[in-house]
């Protein structure tokens, strides 16, 4: 078999603040093969979008150190790198969409001419071919009349419009693999469903590895093929979908998936994850996640727990991860 | 006036403030058809102000005057006549003799173009130094900020006057005589090397403010390379609080001009400007106020002209005013 697309082994990152050091990557590792879709779940501050801003390398140095891991692009491990070969592989190999569209767009440039940028420096195109390619990508993200609109400037775009024009600036190149980041949290329902099945057309027809990076669970099981579960900066359980929504291997996935607001259970209290996800400057010992687990042991105040296999590509990091897949 | 660095501090928070709000441009008040950018729209807004329409015309009359003088009088400044030692203002000079015979009114048109020279060049200087180290220092890692901001303070510590004193002194003593390009120069340099902490400072906090914004981050994502980054994406979105201070820094350092040549060691004469003017009445005042007023006047006026241009600029960069 040959490499996968991209491989993030073992990857390590802490933030060294005044008020002490914040480990906020503590042993990342996922894999992501061409045409295929990895969710990373986690709630906010779980290290999901600074795993993906350490693989496009966009972390600034310092406070943020990566301190052990590898991340492999084609085999080719990029964190040893030089910086303009790093340079090189984003945006042509690996690119990003970011939360906030409108933040992400430059205010005092047209989207057309952001789009056109990319293809007139690392193309060379004319800027002539270069703004019937952006017309043709603000089409391909069905962006309407998309000849007119291209010389608009971001504030003049609606919400789903800015992301949308996000997508095709992050495509004009022709990556092999997108992230992602929370790329709808910024949009209401309706916007959303719209830029998710966008986002898997796209990537179904160009046959890219897509990480998409969110913490909404209902846009995870539509599209993606695996997940990884992130917590306090670690991958807690990695499964196929199906998988995991129908026997959760680790107890916050579980918990997660009880949270869920379910029409069944109408009238009832909605189940939460008791007390705040722990400060990074100050992780739990044993499984950073015991101090919220319902069912913590001695054990799980002491010792780390190691990563459990429970079938062909399916982890979970709990103790009794066997006994909460068969009792799930 | 005088200190160009009083106004300067203001401004820097209010360019911090600037600069965020560049990416939140609202958006009730686009319409469709043309795209409008913060300039047109800064363009559109400033064309209905009084206040910036009268600037505008008192700044376009001091030009004019600096590049053609000829069109205002046919006197010739140089022209001294004894006979006409301190003679009061009448209908033949209408600004009056000043103690060498001169034309009042000849030499304060006259003067315009080196008030307006030294108040250009040390703008551009104080704008173009200031806004490479404040970029640089604000996109750059830690210690070399930390490096080119200690490095600004030393300049901006230094009282602007006293400053000033000690640069012209030492380079050329009262005693010399240097040529009027020799003096100009030296004058620009002294001012801008003591004012361009100010436009560093705003450009630092411009460039600080919009570095944190994603787009930098989606610049540098899609592979931009720093330079680009630089250059293209973070200057554009800071160049609009330094250019309200150039336009009221403008104003400040014709007025420095002025208080340098007052103290014997800007602008001398056979160089004709409104410092130099104001100075050669300096022993004369009580006898003949008419030497002190008139050029007085005229820098007061251009001044203020460019502060009011400067305030009328600066409302309409604000999206937050509108």
């Amino acid at each position: 078999m040959t490499a996968p697309l991209l491989e993030v082994e073992d990857l390590h990152v802490e933030f060294r603040t005044r008020d002490g050091v914040a480990k906020v990557l503590n042993g990342v590792g996922y894999q992501v093969n061409a045409g295929e879709t990895l969710a990373v779940l986690g709630e906010s501050g779980s290290g999901k979008s600074v795993t993906a801003q350490t693989i496009m390398g966009i972390l600034d140095t310092p406070p943020a150190f990566v301190t052990k891991g590898a991340i492999r692009f084609h085999g080719e491990d990029l964190l040893s790198a030089s910086d303009d070969r790093r340079r090189e592989v984003r945006g042509d190999g690996i690119a990003m969409i970011f939360q906030d569209a409108l933040s992400a767009l430059n205010p005092v440039f047209t989207v057309g001419f952001q789009i056109e940028e990319q293809l007139t420096v690392r193309r060379g195109m004319t800027r002539k071919e270069a703004r019937a390619r952006a017309v043709e990508l603000l089409d391909l993200v069905k962006i309407p009349n998309a000849r007119n609109r291209v010389g608009e400037y971001p504030h003049q775009f609606s919400g789903g419009m800015r992301q949308r024009a996000m997508i095709a600036m992050s495509l004009a190149l022709d990556p092999e693999m997108l992230i992602a980041d929370e790329p709808t949290t910024a949009l209401d329902v309706t916007v959303q469903a719209q830029i998710m099945d966008l986002l898997r057309d796209i990537q179904k027809e160009r046959d890219m590895g897509l990480i998409l990076i969110t913490h909404d669970l209902g846009v995870v099981a539509d599209v993606a093929d695996r997940i990884a579960v992130m917590y306090a900066g670690r991958i807690v359980e990695h499964a196929d979908v199906y998988q995991l929504f129908r026997a959760p291997g680790h107890p916050y996935t579980e918990s997660l998936l009880e949270s869920l607001p379910r029409l069944d259970l109408k009238g009832q209290e909605l189940k939460t994850i008791k007390g705040l996800p722990p400060s990074l400057t100050n992780i739990p010992s044993g499984c950073p996640f015991h101090p919220r687990c319902p069912r913590a042991v001695d054990v799980c105040r002491t010792e780390v727990p190691a990563n459990h296999r429970l079938g062909l590509d399916r982890t979970s990091a709990c103790h009794f991860a066997e006994e909460v897949v068969s009792r799930g | 006036m005088s200190d160009p660095g009083a106004s300067g501090a203001g401004l820097e928070k209010a360019a911090a403030s600037a600069v965020g709000d560049l990416s939140h441009v609202d958006d009730s008040s686009q319409k469709q058809g043309k795209p409008r950018s913060l300039w047109s729209d800064a363009w559109g807004e400033l064309r209905r102000k009084p206040t910036f329409i009268i600037s505008l015309v008192i700044i376009f009359i001091v030009v004019v005057m600096a590049v053609f003088p000829s069109l205002f009088t046919s006197v010739d400044p140089r022209a001294a006549n004894l006979d006409n030692y301190l003679k009061k203002p009448s209908a033949d000079a209408w600004f009056g003799y000043d103690v060498q015979g001169y034309d009042v009114y000849a030499r304060a048109i006259y003067g315009a173009r080196a008030s307006l020279l030294v108040g250009l060049f040390s703008t551009l200087l104080t704008v173009l130094i200031g806004s490479v180290v404040g970029i640089v220092a604000g996109y750059a890692k830690s210690w070399i900020d930390s490096l080119l901001s200690r490095f600004g303070d030393i300049f901006a510590g230094v009282p602007f006057v006293l400053g000033a004193i000690v640069i012209l002194t030492t380079f050329n003593s009262p005693t010399e005589n240097p040529s009027a390009t020799r003096i100009i120069t030296q004058v620009v340099l002294s001012i801008a090397a003591l004012s361009w902490p100010v436009s560093m400072r705003i450009m630092r906090s411009a460039t600080l403010v919009a570095k944190q914004q994603d787009y930098v981050k989606a610049a540098r994502g899609l592979g931009a390379s720093p330079l680009r980054i630089v250059f293209r994406h973070l200057l554009p979105n800071t160049v609009a609080p330094v250019l309200v201070y150039a336009t009221i820094a403008l104003g400040a350092f014709i007025g420095a001009e002025a208080t340098l040549a007052f103290l014997g060691i800007g602008l001398r004469p056979p160089v004709v400007s409104w410092g130099v003017m104001i100075s050669e009445s300096r022993d004369y005042f009580q006898a003949a106020p008419h030497m002190l007023l008139f050029p007085a006047a005229f820098v007061t006026i251009t001044v203020l002209a460019f502060v009011i241009l400067g305030d009328a600029v600066r409302d309409a960069l604000d999206p937050k005013s509108r």
